[in-house]
């Protein structure tokens, strides 16, 4: 038992988890897949595939921008259909481009292996290893989504597994772990290879007996791996609440994890990552908990990915009469959706129908009363009811300057919140507006710093100008003497155009305004600089400033 | 394909609702008012229907006049509590307007002028009891002496006459005895053995306290209030008297005599626990509760006022914003005190 707590948090008087009872079911092989091409974090793919383009298993249908172009494996053989609008799981109900994709029915589960295995893997380089990890399309499969040949590209000391649930109902990574423990283990093994890490905990709720007993029984294949039991609190499985328990330390306001040499791992991406390691398996499919009361027959499910809900929920028996919410994810933080022709994406952990009687009833807002309850449960140790008083007046600045950036929008305080006030999505569109405001100052800054430059760039020219015209007043004037002494014009002329092969680029345009009376030698030395000096030009656009103007930053583009 | 009506997260169903919370403050304030019956009569449970009903149709007209749809808010039991703890402050024979300028006071002016429920910066039920304590300070501080019966009880509160025998029906608080007793340089055991003393009743003071106590542990174990501010005011008290006492048991009473005879245990355990005026940090909290305490201390041996329990609390909570300011807890990933960087 780990010596550390989080602050706050909710001991959840929650239902049996559906996962403690049954073992991972398959979920029916359906004949249409629906793939976003901008997923759960708002991040957009890179399509790679036209319609009627036929794919196999594992193929690539579009990557990511990361830096190794973590692809979108193809979950099914078949032939892509169209690319279409279709609503996406999102708070606003919004629709993106997918890719439908027809099953042909040449699928095998032998087929899964589409990729050359890895068997020599402790001898790859973490490169390679990460490679794999990009082109088997592993993603973190707790429910960010992010790259995990990314987010490992930097080496670390510390490697967590999180097996630890976040909330109540869900019990995919629960099952994981008690049917597919060794997966688990050796894609610890893989994962601490590839960051480095030397320490490497997997972390379990005290409850997960099974699962524990089952990781125990998988440890020699992996002796460093240790196994840590945390409390069952949420949001304990929350990454930042994760490192506070078992490392007894905080990952710094704005920074990740990586700032203080800990990475955090899903054990589904764990095993994922043995999968594409070892099998040469892409990611095609994953767990799904299917949950709640709404549903005939809840359970795990082993789901390929582009599956709609509505096939999910059939082979999950279909939907009882009461079925009242249909959320993606859990019952605190999940997203509740319009219907279920949504399909599951990569990070789609669970699917919850709540009965009626489950639910939260909808009741009318009651003013805070600075009962406090919030500031008690949160885990970030923020004030939720300043913040709300805050945003509430409009003072986004305010609620900014005590901690809004830092929530983590765990539901804790809207949970335990007796006037029922949807603090959440407050501080949701309390962050919208900052970040907006920020990026508006960002512009305004970019914009002043540019036009202050542009004015000390048109000033600096100016006042060069003007002491090169006086400097060359002065040379006329010394010339002129100097003529007037020796009377001999033949040896000006070619003594100035020699002159002038330096210093063309040190006379202005406008040399004659104010210069004095010029004679005829003055005259084509002048013509003679011109030319050299628009040759000059040509020749060489961006090195035109000679050495005598060395100190003037170079020329801009967008110089009038 | 099914639909669905979609709606923000959480999905659970509250724990708590604020008219729940209202509702056992109220459960725990049953026992006090039980005591309170037993010992000074039927007077009390005159007063209550009076300040309810004061209450109720402050807060209703109040709501009227603010725009405020009526739906939820007389339903969320808040004046009702307020009501009950404004009675169990003034004496129990009080004439009856007292209880409605007490309401008028209270919810009208400490509540709903404020921007009504959870915007109020004091607390109502002592802003109530403020008002009537400095406007009328004989009718509000006079306990009957004996228990009174029903039609006694309506009698003296409805055709209330500053007259003869009402000098005989009521007694002083056993801190007023004190005080005056104190004044003319008795000692502790000449104090506790003279017959003003006796008649204002110390033991029945004392159980009604324990009465308070009882409903308090009822909050604290129901999860309706934390411990810091209790613990804030009955530690503070006890700290401050203690040593003095310990001193010179002659001159200074005890600790458990400050606490029995006074408000103090109601405001320990009802009133500085009030979220909306209080304190919402923890640390602040227990500020608060010392601050009651030790500002009460000072009334009773300063003041002019046998018990400054509600002027306490009032100071308290202007100096509440105050306290949760700089008490506020350090924020996850923050430097130790980064987050005061901010203010």
């Amino acid at each position: 038992m780990s010596p550390h707590r989080i602050s706050g948090g909710l001991v959840l008087a929650a239902p049996p988890r559906v996962s403690a009872a049954g073992a991972i079911r398959a979920c029916p092989l359906p004949s249409r897949l629906y793939l976003s091409l901008i997923e759960g974090n708002g991040r957009a793919l890179h399509c790679r595939v036209v319609p009627g383009q036929r794919v196999r298993r594992g193929e690539a249908l579009a990557h990511a921008s990361d830096a190794l172009g973590t692809i979108l494996p193809a979950p099914i053989s078949g032939c892509i259909v169209a690319i279409e609008d279709r609503t996406i799981a999102h708070a606003s109900g919004l629709s993106a481009p997918t890719l439908v994709l027809d099953a042909d029915g040449a699928d095998g589960a032998d087929e899964a292996a589409t990729l050359t295995p890895l068997p020599g893997w402790t001898g790859e380089t973490a490169l390679t290893l990460r490679r794999r990890l990009a082109e088997a399309g592993i993603v973190g499969l707790g429910g960010a989504g992010y790259e995990t040949a990314e987010k490992l590209a930097r080496r670390v000391d510390t490697l967590i597994l999180n097996g630890a649930e976040c909330e109540p109902y869900i019990g995919c990574d629960e099952a994981l772990l008690r049917e597919r423990a060794a997966d688990v283990v050796m894609g610890s093994a893989v994962l601490a290879q590839i960051a480095g890490a030397a320490n490497v905990i997997l972390a379990l709720e005290d409850r997960m007996h099974d699962a524990a007993a089952a990781v125990r029984a998988e440890l020699h294949r992996f002796p460093a791996l240790r196994v840590a039991l945390v409390p069952t609190v949420y949001p304990q499985g929350g990454e930042r609440q994760l490192i506070e328990v078992l490392c007894g330390c905080e990952v710094p306001s704005g920074d990740w994890p990586v700032a203080i040499g800990v990475v955090v791992q899903n054990v589904a991406t764990a095993a994922a990552a043995w999968r594409a390691v070892a099998h040469g398996e892409a990611l095609t499919t994953r767990i799904v908990s299917l949950a709640g009361r709404g549903i005939v027959a809840p359970g795990v499910f082993d789901v390929r990915i582009g599956t709609t809900i509505e096939a999910l929920v059939a082979a999950g028996g279909g939907y009882t009469p009461d079925a009242a919410r249909l959320v993606l994810g859990g019952p605190l933080m999940g997203l509740s959706l319009p219907h279920d022709q949504i399909a599951l994406t990569r990070t789609s952990n669970a699917i919850l129908v709540l009965a009626e009687d489950e639910v939260r009833r909808s009741a009318p807002e009651v003013p805070c009363i600075r009962c406090g309850d919030c500031a008690d449960a949160c885990p970030v140790r923020l004030q939720p009811q300043e913040l709300l008083r805050l945003l509430r007046n409009g003072d986004e600045a305010g609620a900014g300057a005590l901690g809004l950036a830092d929530c983590i929008e765990c539901g804790c305080c809207a949970y335990v919140c007796p006037s029922q006030i949807p603090l959440v999505d407050w501080y949701r569109s309390g962050k919208t507006a900052l970040a907006t405001v920020a990026a508006e100052r960002r512009r305004a800054d970019h914009a002043r710093e540019r036009f202050l430059e542009r004015n000390q760039r048109l000033a600096r020219e100016q006042a060069d100008k003007v002491a090169r015209v006086a400097a060359r007043r002065d040379a006329l004037v010394q010339e002129q003497a100097a003529i007037a002494g020796t009377q001999d014009v033949g040896a000006a002329a070619p003594a100035a155009v020699a002159d002038g092969a330096t210093a063309e680029v040190t006379i202005a345009d406008t040399p004659a305004a104010s210069a004095p009376p010029m004679d005829k030698s003055a005259v084509l030395a002048a013509i003679a600089r011109g030319k050299a000096k628009r040759a000059g030009r040509e020749n060489a656009p961006l090195a035109g400033i000679p050495a005598a103007d060395s100190s003037d930053p170079p020329p801009r583009k967008d110089e009038p | 394909m099914k639909t669905f009506v979609t709606a923000g997260a959480p999905h659970l169903p509250a724990p708590v609702r604020v008219r729940r919370v209202m509702a056992e403050v109220l459960l725990a304030l049953l026992p006090g008012v039980a005591v309170h019956v037993w010992i000074f009569g039927f007077g009390i449970l005159v007063q209550l229907a009076l300040a309810t009903g004061a209450a109720l149709a402050v807060e209703a007209v109040a709501l009227r006049f603010r725009g405020v749809p009526r739906g939820p808010f007389p339903g969320d039991l808040s004046a009702v509590v307020t009501a009950v703890l404004f009675v169990l402050c003034i004496g129990p024979l009080s004439p009856w307007w007292i209880s409605a300028l007490g309401m008028l006071a209270a919810l009208g002016l400490a509540k709903h002028a404020h921007g009504g429920l959870g915007a109020n910066l004091f607390n109502p039920a002592m802003v109530g009891y403020a008002v009537v304590l400095l406007a009328f300070p004989r009718l509000v501080s006079q306990w009957p002496a004996a228990t009174a019966d029903l039609p006694t009880a309506a009698h003296a509160i409805f055709e209330h006459v500053a007259n003869a025998s009402w000098d005989t029906l009521a007694s002083a608080t056993p801190l007023d005895a004190l005080r005056q007793l104190a004044a003319q340089g008795r000692q502790s055991v000449e104090i506790h053995n003279d017959a003003l003393f006796q008649r204002s009743q110390p033991a029945a003071w004392t159980a009604i306290a324990t009465a308070y106590l009882l409903g308090g542990l009822y909050l604290l174990w129901r999860r309706i209030v934390s411990w810091q501010a209790p613990l804030g005011v009955i530690g503070g008290c006890v700290l401050l008297t203690l040593p003095f006492w310990l001193f010179d048991a002659e001159l200074h009473a005890s600790p458990l005599r400050h606490l029995g005879h006074g408000g103090l245990l109601l405001a320990a355990w009802f009133v500085a626990t009030d979220p909306v005026s209080g304190c919402t940090s923890p640390r602040g909290r227990l500020i608060f509760g010392l601050g009651v305490a030790a500002l009460t201390l000072a009334i009773r041996r300063w003041g002019n006022h046998p018990d400054g329990v509600a002027f306490a609390v009032l100071l308290m909570n202007a100096a509440a914003p105050l306290i949760d300011r700089v008490t506020r807890p350090r924020i996850y990933g923050h430097a130790a005190r980064g987050n005061d960087a901010h203010d």
